[in-house]
């Protein structure tokens, strides 16, 4: 039910209408329940056994999985329990140095950019329908490697992930140039040709999701690639690249390079041959890497990285919805959203009943093993996130937002951690100020728009921001005024294909998905020839 | 007394009427005005008070025939089509900065020749023709066509070039503003052309036509024949030597130039034709700001618009309230001569407009519908009616159907948001439409349910020079305004040549 919640709010355009579904019948009190005994037991029960083997942990690099150069490895965990899932090759700078030259030749030489558009989408679209065939293995492997819900996982980000990859390789072949008007007799083309090499970093909270939103375009307009995963979440790129070669794709265009930041991050960012750079992540790496880009080659870089979105529930909001939305906004994916609605700003007309309604909400959550049907919330990735949270948390209260529910760490075992709402929070608190990127939800009161606006602007992030109204005046002023990259009016988490998505500020430069995505990819070329006796201009 | 006559058709003192000198009054055919070859003239009349303004020369087929041969021979071998796009902006501009000096006489034969008010002309219609011309100044040299992702080893591009020589036929509604979004982007993409105003009102054009040349226009590039459609219209539309038709007036008229257009050359055309557009006023709605628009929508220019909100559908809750505000609005709606600053609303463009208009009111009353208002001529010489107001109108009825292009608005209420939309909707017209309502659920579904070429949401008339404009269904297709305006002047050409071991395809 849970997941089905969320997919209907992910895939529907409509969230009144799949709210209004899910409000009537008043089956939420039995629900409630049923949840809280999930909710205590999440913690004795035995995990579940996740029904997938893995079966790829090496690197790979031209085509082939191998070790790393070093012969290391380090061990991913099940954030349910702490424990190891699988031992996975450490790439190194040596292995990206190898990565590299694979995708540099893959490049220069081909076949890859010197294959016609059609069959570069050929490819992605055979790459799609086999990730579709493989949907709940891929999908359990993502659950078990990053804890998030299965169901999440089955139903929503596999089938997203294959949305997006027919998606870009219906782009492959309509990659346009211009011809340009001249100021004298030249006949003037652009051509928009693949960059290069690129090196892309991708985070641990969505890990399918990001591999698809930046190997789909970097594919589509025929550049080569070395990935480097997160090593929180190693396994599921290694799988689906493993498919993407079943598909056709040759060797050397997709590396995939497991480690870690500050030893295969670092590498890629300074090597003199990778042509492009795309990161998603925190801010504070994002500007090492934008650093390290500079100081080498000066490859040009897309960031997209932390935000403080706020949420703002205006004062002729429908509150049962409003709550609805705005826990949605925060808790989905256990907090771990860059453009999680962490700044919850609730009209002082609707503040009390709003933190009430808010707190009955987080409490029923469903927090236990993802793999279980209906739970709404699995453990934080690992343990330093955990740890991370449950300090904010602290600080929280140190500082005087009030407590209103959760707060703590749910069982003995894993990274569970109990939805957490704090209410009268300061806009100058630490928890108002920084990226939490767990459970917990923090609720400002404020009196007018013009000091709402204000307060969610005055934050160093610009990534996204939630508007709840319907007076089409607020919201036609808000979504202006707001200064973020994307603004969800009446919805949240809207992520289609076709929707760009990027950062304001220190949230990050440049855009992904849609056809603005195809830019970080492309660069242009302006040609010039001489034309004799034009019939026009 | 909704007319506020002064009295036997004279102003009264306070009002300053300029005596325009008609300096123009000729066809304008390769760079000179001349006679038509047929000797013959017509008559334009003042609507204010039925007086002969001026003997202007009437074109005919000759004429036109002399017009297409100067454009053609402009275009072909003329310097137009090949200056680059800054230099031809460079003269726009220039005429645009002429029709802004000449401002003061242009809006005087305006109002003089189609009765509409002095002061908009001035502040409004020509300041914004010549923004127009400007606006589309501007995009001379931002014309691009593309490089292509061929499926093999072919280097494959994309030319927009001018279509080439171009028949304009204007209406009499907004002389100027339809001579600048016609003309501007078609000098733009460096085509050559043949303008006919309408015979209601032919002075501005010609007087454009002069400045044209002052701004350097080469000739050739602009002819203006003034003259009827039955003549020099289908002339036009049915010369084998135009490349393309772009025309604005009545539906009617717009089948008969797309026919002429079949039966020559398979010229494309580009139609703006009529509306009955709705206003759909919600009950969330703010009654005073509403009725404001919606009296505004109807009456504006004397209701001679072709998106005039000719069907105000009010849903049941604000309907009573609506009303009464209506009266005490409507009340303050002052009719009287046009260069008059309190007038509201001048003279209908002629008498055949204005006869057209008063059947059209006998028409409601004898169908059942309620006069709620007005209904009478005006008690001037000129051709003034009241602004007038029908109630209890069924969809069925004619006022409801057909376009009366007068003072003349018909209320209907309405019960839901799909009965609004469906009725809305049941129409052989789609130009524009109104939604006035501060939900934005109602106002985004309603949006995209109408069928309209315009969607003014708590506003009307918001048109902009990068707005494109222009109808669904048979209110016409192709767009005016905005850079959609400027496609229809260019033609499409795919170039295609191979390309060796290229590094990438």
């Amino acid at each position: 039910m849970a997941a089905k919640r969320v997919s209907s709010l992910l895939l529907s355009r409509s969230f009144t209408s799949s709210l209004a579904s899910r409000l009537t019948g008043g089956k939420s009190a039995c629900q409630a329940r049923a949840i809280s005994r999930y909710s205590t037991a999440a913690a004795l029960e035995e995990p579940i056994k996740p029904p997938v083997n893995v079966e790829y942990t090496k690197l790979l690099i031209n085509g082939q999985f191998v070790d790393a150069a070093s012969g290391k490895t380090f061990p991913t965990l099940d954030p349910r329990t702490g424990e190891v899932i699988a031992h996975v090759a450490e790439g190194d700078a040596e292995d990206v140095n190898r990565a590299v030259a694979a995708a540099r030749k893959a490049f220069d030489e081909g076949p890859w950019p010197k294959l016609t558009a059609y069959d570069r989408q050929r490819i992605l679209l055979r790459f799609a329908d086999l990730v579709e065939k493989h949907n709940d293995e891929i999908a359990a492997l993502e659950t078990w490697d990053n804890g998030k819900p299965y169901e999440q996982a089955a139903k929503i980000e596999v089938p997203m992930f294959v949305r997006l990859m027919r998606y870009y390789a219906g782009w492959a072949d309509k990659i346009h140039g211009m011809t340009v008007p001249a100021d004298g007799p030249y006949h003037v083309q652009t051509l928009h040709e693949p960059i290069g090499v690129a090196g892309q970093i991708i985070p641990w909270n969505f890990p399918l999701l990001m591999y698809a939103w930046k190997v789909g375009p970097a594919l589509a307009c025929g550049n080569t690639v070395v990935l480097k995963t997160a090593e929180q979440t190693p396994l599921s790129a290694l799988y689906v690249t493993k498919l993407l070669h079943e598909a056709g794709l040759p060797s050397g265009v997709l590396n995939v390079v497991s480690g870690f930041g500050p030893t295969a991050g670092a590498a890629l960012c300074s090597h003199m041959d990778v042509d492009k750079l795309a990161f998603t992540g925190s801010t504070e790496t994002g500007k090492i890497i934008l650093e390290l880009s500079a100081r080498s080659n000066l490859k040009p870089v897309t960031l997209e990285l932390g935000g403080k979105s706020p949420f703002i529930v205006c004062e002729d909001a429908d509150v049962d919805n409003a709550v609805e939305l705005a826990h949605f906004a925060l808790f989905f994916n256990q907090g771990q959203c860059c453009c999680a609605g962490s700044r919850t700003y609730v009209h002082e007309r609707v503040y009390d009943e709003f933190v009430e309604k808010a707190t009955a909400r987080a409490l029923k959550r469903s927090v236990g093993d993802p793999f279980r049907q209906e739970i709404e919330q699995g453990p934080q990735v690992d343990s330093e996130q955990f740890e991370k949270i449950l300090r904010y948390i602290r600080a929280g209260v140190d500082s005087g937002a009030t407590l209103e529910t959760g707060g703590d760490r749910l069982g003995e075992k894993g990274y569970y951690i109990k939805p957490t709402v704090f209410s009268n929070v300061q806009d100058d608190m630490l928890i108002a100020k920084e990226e939490i990127f767990g459970p917990v939800q923090t609720i400002l009161k404020y009196k007018d728009l013009d000091e709402v606006t204000r307060r969610a602007n005055s934050s160093r992030y610009g990534l996204a921001a939630g508007v709840f109204t319907q007076n089409l005046d607020t919201a036609n002023t808000l979504m202006r005024a707001l200064r973020a990259g994307t603004v969800w009016i009446n919805c949240f988490d809207t992520f289609d294909a076709a929707i760009p998505f990027g950062g304001y500020k220190m949230s990050g430069q440049g855009r992904e998905k849609g056809e603005y995505s195809l830019k970080n990819y492309l660069q242009v070329k302006a040609v010039v020839t001489p034309l004799k006796n034009p019939a026009w201009l | 007394m909704a007319v506020q006559s002064n009295g036997n058709g004279s102003l009264d003192s306070r009002v300053k009427v300029p005596v325009p000198q008609i300096k123009f009054t000729k066809l304008f055919i390769n760079g000179e005005f001349v006679d038509s070859v047929s000797g013959k003239t017509f008559q334009t009349i003042d609507p204010r008070n039925r007086e002969v303004i001026a003997e202007i020369a009437e074109g005919n087929k000759e004429d036109v025939d002399l017009a297409v041969k100067a454009a053609r021979e402009a275009f072909d071998n003329g310097p137009w089509p090949r200056l680059p796009g800054f230099e031809r902006r460079k003269i726009m501009m220039k005429f645009a900065d002429l029709i802004d000096e000449n401002n003061e006489e242009l809006a005087t034969l305006e109002t003089i020749d189609a009765g509409k008010l002095f002061f908009l002309c001035k502040i409004m219609e020509i300041p914004g023709a010549a923004e127009t011309i400007r606006y589309y100044a501007g995009a001379a040299d931002k014309i691009h066509g593309e490089t292509l992702k061929m499926s093999t080893a072919l280097q494959g591009y994309t030319l927009h070039e001018p279509v080439g020589v171009v028949g304009h036929i204007i209406p009499w509604n907004f002389p100027s503003q339809m001579f600048a979004m016609k003309v501007g982007p078609a000098l733009a993409a460096g085509c050559t052309m043949v303008v006919k105003p309408a015979e209601q009102t032919p002075l501005s054009a010609l007087y454009y036509a002069h400045l044209a040349k002052l701004a350097g226009i080469p000739d050739g590039v602009l002819n203006v024949v003034t003259g009827f459609g039955q003549t020099a219209g289908a002339a036009i539309s049915s010369h084998t030597d135009i490349d393309m038709v772009s025309f604005t007036g009545s539906t009617e008229v717009g089948r008969l130039v797309m026919q002429a257009a079949a039966t020559s050359n398979l010229k494309p055309v580009c139609l703006e034709l009529g509306g009955k557009s709705p206003i759909l006023i919600f009950d969330d709605a703010d009654v005073d700001k509403v009725t404001e628009l919606a009296l505004q929508g109807t009456l504006f220019n004397k209701g001679e618009i072709c998106v005039a909100g000719s069907r105000v559908f009010v849903q049941e809750g604000i309907y009573d309230k609506f009303l009464l505000k209506l009266k005490e609005k409507v009340k303050n709606w002052v009719v009287g001569d046009p260069f008059d600053p309190t007038s509201h609303q001048g003279p209908q463009v002629n008498k055949k407009q204005y006869d057209r208009i008063l059947s059209y009111i006998e028409l409601g009353k004898k169908e059942g519908a309620t006069l709620f208002h007005g209904g009478k001529p005006g008690d001037r010489k000129g051709y003034y009616i009241e602004p007038t107001i029908f109630t209890d109108v069924t969809d069925e009825m004619t006022i409801a159907q057909e376009e009366i292009f007068g003072p003349v608005m018909s209320v209907f209420k309405f019960k839901t948001v799909e009965e609004a939309i469906k009725r809305a909707n049941a129409t052989k017209y789609g130009l524009a439409a109104g939604v006035m309502t501060n939900d934005i659920n109602i106002a985004n579904t309603v949006a995209r349910s109408i069928r309209a070429g315009a969607i003014w949401i708590n506003c009307y008339f918001a048109f902009d020079r990068d707005s494109p404009y222009g109808g669904y269904k048979m209110s016409g297709f192709g767009r005016d305004m905005g850079m959609d305006g400027l496609k229809k002047y260019l033609v499409v050409k795919a170039v295609a040549t191979p390309i060796y071991n290229s590094p990438w395809l």
